[in-house]
């Protein structure tokens, strides 16, 4: 899967949310969850719900407290679908 | 010097209507809200019918995000934050988004359960080895506290934001201890209410001690029949009522709607002695609740022009009158008007109190006497002690000056408000 196709599919889970809309639109890389996009750091478990969801893969508790941006979640789902 | 408290808004979510307006015509009109529901037939429940709100998806999206609705399973929270919401801007009250707390104002917010279908949910992923899917809101939508705190996040309040809960009497409660914090000036408005979840795992404790009715099933809007001599246990229902309540001089600084006065009121327990118990009431503490209201209003027996009872539709309603009239000492035709709000809500549990303080309210407000229906069969042991002509069954249009309102609970708990015209 290309980092363009990775974004798309996460785009869509971090958007229910994201409330800073307008950074959402700009989403990348460097993206950062709590400080870009202001998810409310509560709803970080329901984001690591939902990718676990759409990649049907498990993340654990290691991970899940490294998956603060756009960045880490794509390496960190890459390395999940790797190990399946 | 204490505070003088008012009322300044109303809100509600009742089975027979949603919204002031609607309720205010349900109840003028008689209208009932009793439906049977196929859930409970399905789940062999004794009793079919229920008093549920009826939400619109308006209604839940104006006051929930779609991020707040998602995975959201609590009715009473729903119930709680609408009925909460709708007295705030019936106050002419915004919700605070500003940086800056609202220091002056809190709420009292009571449940009995708090989301107990996300707490079904929840046990079933917990049992099924899957606790880390449970997501980041099961604590908020079951802790008690629940509906407090949303309701205190959506208005930015700063003063006290909590939940109350004492069975029955839950939304009275709130009411009272919300008056007495701004009679003592730690507070100078306080958002007061109750609310209750709906659903087969609230009422079925209920249908199993066999309290509610199991002979009307094919005929709900007759079901609930307080004061009824064919009465036969009550009807379970569920929704939330709220109200502003506002120290005087706040009202009149900002101009405000006033609906009526808190005078004051009593809470107390019968400590399940005597013929107080668990489930029964103890008379003597009944009766000093009442009295010691009137005592605490500065008002006398002959002051109060109508009762609004807690009257479930049990056997006990005949001794609820019995001690309303040796607290006044009124019988006969000397007795105040009274009437009973779950002819046609059902009883709405911990959510009763308040919606009932609604209906006495706007009974203040607009000068009228909701009718008392299904009880043309009025119970012998009733109108013993009470004249019929008390008893209301069609609308009664009357200035009102004073209305006690009163209910009982589990636990043996008693709490009496005495709401005043404001003029």
């Amino acid at each position: 899967m290309t980092n363009e196709e990775l974004i798309a599919k996460l785009k869509p889970i971090v958007a229910s949310y994201a409330q800073d809309k307008a950074a959402l639109e700009k989403i990348d890389k460097d993206t950062d969850f709590i400080k870009d996009l202001k998810i409310n750091s509560a709803n970080l478990v329901d984001v690591v719900l939902d990718v676990e969801e759409e990649f049907d893969i498990v993340i654990d508790n290691t991970s899940m407290e490294k998956m603060l941006s756009v960045g880490a979640a794509m390496d960190i789902i890459e390395a999940k679908l790797q190990e399946k | 010097m204490d505070n003088r408290v008012v009322i300044t808004g109303l809100g509600v979510v009742a089975p027979n209507g949603v919204g002031i307006s609607n309720f205010t015509d349900a109840i003028k009109n008689g209208l009932s809200g009793i439906k049977h529901d196929p859930q409970l037939e399905a789940l062999g429940f004794s009793c079919q019918i229920v008093g549920k709100p009826n939400l619109t998806p308006l209604q839940i999206n104006t006051c929930f995000t779609a991020l707040e609705l998602r995975n959201f399973n609590s009715s009473g929270i729903l119930y709680g934050v609408i009925a909460g919401m709708e007295a705030w801007s019936d106050a002419g009250l915004e919700p605070n988004t500003g940086l800056e707390p609202d220091w002056l104002s809190g709420t009292i917010f009571g449940t009995g359960t708090s989301g107990i279908d996300k707490f079904r949910e929840s046990i079933y992923k917990i049992d099924g080895l899957d606790v880390r899917k449970l997501g980041s809101t099961v604590v908020t939508q079951t802790m008690a506290s629940g509906v407090s705190a949303y309701i205190g996040g959506k208005l930015g309040l700063g003063n006290q934001v909590s939940t109350n809960s004492s069975a029955c009497i839950t939304g009275t409660e709130s009411i009272l201890m919300s008056y007495e914090r701004i009679k003592a000036g730690s507070a100078t408005r306080m958002l007061a209410g109750s609310t209750s979840d709906s659903g087969p795992f609230i009422w079925g404790g209920f249908d199993a001690m066999k309290v509610c009715t199991y002979k009307h099933n094919d005929m709900p809007a007759s079901g609930s029949r307080p004061m009824s001599e064919t009465a036969s246990g009550f009807v379970p229902g569920s929704g939330a009522g709220a109200m502003v309540l506002e120290s005087l001089q706040s009202a009149l600084a900002r101009g405000a709607k006033i609906y009526a006065e808190i005078l004051g009121g009593n809470i107390n327990s019968g400590g399940q002695l005597g013929t107080g118990s668990m489930t029964a009431p103890n008379s003597i503490a009944v009766q000093r609740c009442i009295t010691k209201a009137m005592e605490n209003s500065k008002i006398n027996a002959l002051d109060i022009d109508a009762i609004n009872g807690h009257l479930t539709a049990t056997s006990k309603d005949a001794l609820e009158i019995e001690n309303w009239s040796m607290a006044l000492q009124r019988k006969g035709k000397d007795f105040p008007f009274i009437n009973s709000l779950k002819s046609t809500t059902g009883h709405c549990l911990s959510a009763a109190g308040s919606i009932e303080c609604v209906a006495s309210v706007i009974q203040l407000k607009e000068g009228f006497l909701f009718p008392n229906i299904n009880c043309n069969d009025l119970h012998p042991e009733i109108t013993k002690i009470i004249d019929t002509e008390t008893i209301p069954q069609l609308l009664i249009r009357k200035n009102l000056n004073i209305i006690a309102k009163a209910n009982f609970g589990f636990g043996d708990v008693n709490a009496c408000v005495i709401f005043k015209k404001y003029d």
